[in-house]
């Protein structure tokens, strides 16, 4: 039997290695129900990991030196929060790391002085500032419900915090189609090659240092869902249909709209996170504290 | 100091009094921080007739510069201050008997390290950058010893100013402070530098009176005097002590340059860096949060205390967001400092215990990372003849070795694993339990993701690399790099020491007034370190690309690259590629924000007036 105090260890070892496996399937299951919708047969379910084999293959290319570091600190601190994360980390500290993570990226594009990277980077920046405070609403939100911003306190709470937050959880779904890299939010880099302005924030990025960003994307689409799953922890099999269902409708949204501006963006970030993802938090807050 | 003396001996004598000040306020750590609020009696009488003079030939001499300037706000406040301090002096300065003049507890010993510490590096540094600075702008007065002289005097009004316990004293303190500034920004004197100088000091003035009231207010309730022992009149909780904090606050907000005060701060930035570095980060805006942070326990779920948190808050997001438009560096910073500040008063205004601990944190980390980041960018403008965020494009190849300073002191203010984002997580925690903290916490998610976006983009801008570029940094001098890694060093130090700082320091205080204190849980800590050492790993991973790396010219869509950002343009031109960020004036505009803002704080501060004048009556 394993000792208690290894189980975060255990967690977080497991999600560094199996992480890539699952977020690689995912993208597979992505691009073929896509394909799908599009009408079009779609590749085979390991094109992903054949692609990012591929890319291995190919010669580092960089515009400048600093652009392998840069990737290389996206990768391993977009690891070290889903760690955090599933070793039942600080959800605070956790949004912090994915934070810094993210802002490796962005600077590794600006190091490159491209225009297109430059735009890239500036809009990948925008995303975050668009998602971001309903990020840290969602923690809140989980630690109204639960009293605690622990991932392990928050999965083993035994409560519906799905009922007690749907406006925060419409609000992380906008969260998740920005940082899924789905249409009509896709400003920074697209799947799609007819929306996209050259290769947005990965322009200057080629060979082995592109298939690092891939990974990393692997590793944040578990650690995303990963949150949805906090929302029906009480009941596995209805967090794993959740899941589905959420991912299910993020490629929806993804097939069925138009890439927008970046200022159609930000205000309907903001407008749901201070409106829904408020309005709800407000309701607790005052359900919480004021009629104890 | 003052009387004129060859540059050389100048210098010596600054560095030496640098480092001694840097020693005594070490020195005073050693002693108290154990020892927890010791009061010292001092025979007061006769130093306090001479505060009192000095105090009256200061005003005198306001009024006169502000009649020769014709700023009549600045007359009208400096007579009302005048008159209100004669009345006092006369009507109840006779019965009055304090003992308790000076004191000294934890906080006040992080304050005199603050200002001991970062003040005393930040004037070694000016020496070499006044040098360069008069090399720059023949036209301006060479006036260095005036210069170094209130320097130093305003080091010294600092350290009076956190070590009084007589609220006379610390008004005393107060008003050379604020005197200070308006002689250090008016430095050029050139119609600009002037006529900032006069709006800083018309601001603060207003504060001082406000101060003066609250001086009287106490001096009618008590006329033996012993309420204006800050300690004291703190102990005696809100019934007593809660009009004048108020009142005090608002001086505090006045100094800490929050909206609607703000433009002062930001017009500061005229005067020569040293002295922007020392207004935002070791002295002046800082005595304004000390003071408000001393009065956050009275503070405490009264109405007053959440509008203050208000005011503050409102300033934070919305000097957030006023910075993302900004492209001059100094100006960002300064928009950067008074962010800061609101939320320092925020959390000050709600003043539950653990806020308490938030702000005094926060008070660290900023002062030592917004130093660093002025003397950077002082020295880069030293160089580059330029304050545009626009014109460091690529400074890691020009002056490579600041721009990972700048780079390290941008982290220190808004990256995990850093000091400034350490604080915003322990304020998320402290708000969330406070009362009404739902709004704060909102404001901290809307206006931190600003500040995530205009820092990122500098960074970005910092190190885009171009070629052909060649280091300028090597004129620099030896005394101005000592300073530079030495701040360095301390932001980094103190992100990994904090938890000291605060179980000696912080915890204490803390303890001492509320009964309970708060710290961060131990496996944050230690998964915090271990992230901040990850980081300073990362970086050797350039010795593991060196070899095997192939350079190839950035993107143009086909366009071919001609050496140095050209490229070939239609027609057989040859083109530049000129790269700009986002400003996003049109959402995060600096006149209609402020305008906002403006009016949202005065309205607040009316209300407040409203309140206060009711609890009077």
């Amino acid at each position: 039997m394993i000792p208690e105090y290894l189980a975060p260890f255990i967690w977080a070892v497991l999600y560094i290695l199996l992480a890539p496996v699952i977020g690689g399937l995912i993208a597979g299951i992505d691009r073929k129900v896509t394909a799908r919708m599009q009408g079009r047969v779609g590749p085979p379910l390991l094109q992903p990991f054949y692609d990012v084999a591929k890319l291995y293959e190919k010669e580092n290319l960089v515009v400048t030196a600093s652009q392998n570091f840069f990737v290389l600190s996206y990768l391993v601190f977009m690891a070290v929060a889903g760690a955090l994360f599933f070793s039942g980390g600080d959800m605070l500290l956790v949004i912090f790391a994915f934070t810094l993570s993210h802002i490796f990226l962005v600077l590794g594009a600006y190091a490159s002085y491209s225009p297109y990277s430059h735009i890239g980077a500036e809009r990948e920046l925008l995303q975050i500032v668009a998602y971001e405070p309903m990020i840290i609403l969602t923690a809140v939100g989980m630690y109204m419900v639960t009293k605690s911003f622990f991932v392990s306190t928050i999965v083993t709470s035994n409560i519906p915090i799905i009922l007690y937050l749907p406006g925060v959880f419409i609000g992380y779904l906008i969260v998740l189609t920005i940082k899924l890299r789905k249409s009509p939010f896709d400003l920074s880099t697209s799947h799609h090659a007819h929306q996209e302005l050259v290769k947005g924030v990965t322009t200057d990025f080629g060979g082995p240092n592109l298939g690092k960003i891939e990974i990393a994307h692997w590793y944040e689409y578990v650690f995303l869902l990963g949150v949805v799953w906090l929302f029906f922890a009480w009941n596995p099999l209805l967090a794993i249909v959740a899941i589905i269902i959420a991912y299910f409708i993020e490629i929806l949204i993804d097939n069925t709209f138009a890439r927008v501006k970046w200022q159609m963006m930000l205000r309907s970030a903001w407008i749901i996170a201070g409106t829904l993802g408020l309005v709800n938090l407000g309701v607790l807050y005052y359900l919480r504290m004021v009629v104890p | 100091m003052l009387v004129g003396r060859k540059d050389s001996g100048r210098k010596a004598i600054i560095q030496v009094s640098a480092i001694a000040i840097g020693i005594v306020s070490l020195l005073v750590l050693l002693f108290g921080y154990n020892k927890g609020t010791l009061i010292f009696s001092v025979n007061s009488e006769l130093v306090s007739q001479i505060m009192f003079f000095i105090e009256l030939i200061l005003a005198a001499f306001i009024l006169y510069l502000g009649i020769r300037h014709r700023k009549s706000l600045t007359v009208i406040l400096i007579l009302a201050q005048a008159c209100l301090l004669v009345f006092f002096e006369i009507r109840f300065s006779g019965n009055m008997h304090i003992d308790n003049n000076i004191f000294l507890d934890q906080f006040s010993i992080i304050m005199a390290l603050i200002v001991g510490i970062i003040g005393s590096l930040i004037c070694v540094y000016s020496v070499g950058y006044m040098e360069t600075y008069h090399h720059h702008y023949k036209e301006i007065r060479d006036r260095r010893n005036l210069f170094f002289g209130i320097l130093f005097i305003f080091l010294s009004a600092m350290f009076g100013l956190v070590f009084s316990n007589n609220l006379i004293w610390v008004f005393f303190f107060w008003e050379i402070t604020t005197i200070c500034s308006f002689l250090l920004i008016g430095y050029s004197q050139s119609e600009e530098a002037t006529n900032n100088a006069f709006l800083a000091l018309w601001m603060n003035l207003l504060g001082g009176v406000a101060f003066m009231a609250a001086l009287i207010y106490l001096a009618i309730i008590d006329p033996t005097g012993q309420l204006l022992g800050l300690n004291y009149l703190i102990s005696t909780g809100k019934a007593v002590a809660l009009v004048p904090a108020v009142l005090i606050c608002f001086a505090g907000i006045t100094k800490a340059a929050l909206m609607p005060f703000s433009s002062w701060l930001t017009g500061a930035m005229v005067a020569p860096t040293p002295v922007s570095a020392l207004l935002h980060s070791s002295t002046m805006v800082k005595a304004g949060v000390y003071i408000i942070v001393r009065f956050a326990p009275v503070l405490s779920g009264t109405t007053e205390g959440l509008i203050i948190a208000l005011i503050g808050g409102t300033t934070f997001a919305l000097a957030s967001f006023i910075a993302i438009s900004q492209n001059n560096a100094k100006k960002v910073l300064a928009y950067s400092t008074i962010a800061n500040l609101g939320l320092i008063v925020a959390c000050a205004g709600v003043g539950t215990y653990n806020l308490m601990w938030v702000a005094i944190l926060l008070i660290v980390f900023h002062a030592i990372a917004k130093s660093l980041l002025f003397l950077c960018v002082g020295t880069v403008e030293n160089r580059i003849g330029s304050r545009n965020i626009e014109d460091m494009g690529g400074l890691i190849v020009r002056m490579p070795k600041i721009a990972i300073m700048m780079f390290i002191g941008m982290a220190g203010m808004f990256l995990a694993p850093f000091g400034m984002v350490i604080s915003k997580w322990a304020a998320i925690e402290a708000f969330i339990t406070a009362p009404f903290g739902l709004i704060f916490i909102a404001i901290l998610a809307f206006g931190g993701s600003a500040t995530v976006f205009f820092w990122s983009k500098w960074m970005g801008k910092i190190i885009s690399v171009m070629r052909e570029q060649t280091v300028i940094e090597d004129t620099v001098k030896k005394e101005k790099w000592a300073v530079l890694y030495i701040l360095t060093g301390l932001v980094v130090t103190v992100c990994l020491i904090f938890p000291l700082i605060s179980s000696i320091l912080i915890e204490p205080f803390v303890l001492n007034i509320y009964g309970q204190t708060t710290r961060l849980a131990q496996a944050n800590l230690s998964i915090m370190l271990m992230m901040l050492c990850l980081l300073m790993i990362m970086p050797f991973s350039m010795l593991f690309y060196r070899k095997s790396t192939k350079y190839a010219p950035p993107y143009m869509a086909g366009r071919p690259v001609e050496g140095h950002m050209r490229f070939a343009g239609s027609m057989g031109v040859s083109r530049e590629l000129v790269l700009s960020n986002y400003y996003m004036t049109s959402l995060f505009g600096e006149e209609r924000l402020f305008m906002v803002g403006a009016s949202l704080c005065w309205a607040l501060l009316l209300f407040a007036g409203i309140l206060l004048v009711g609890v009077i009556l």
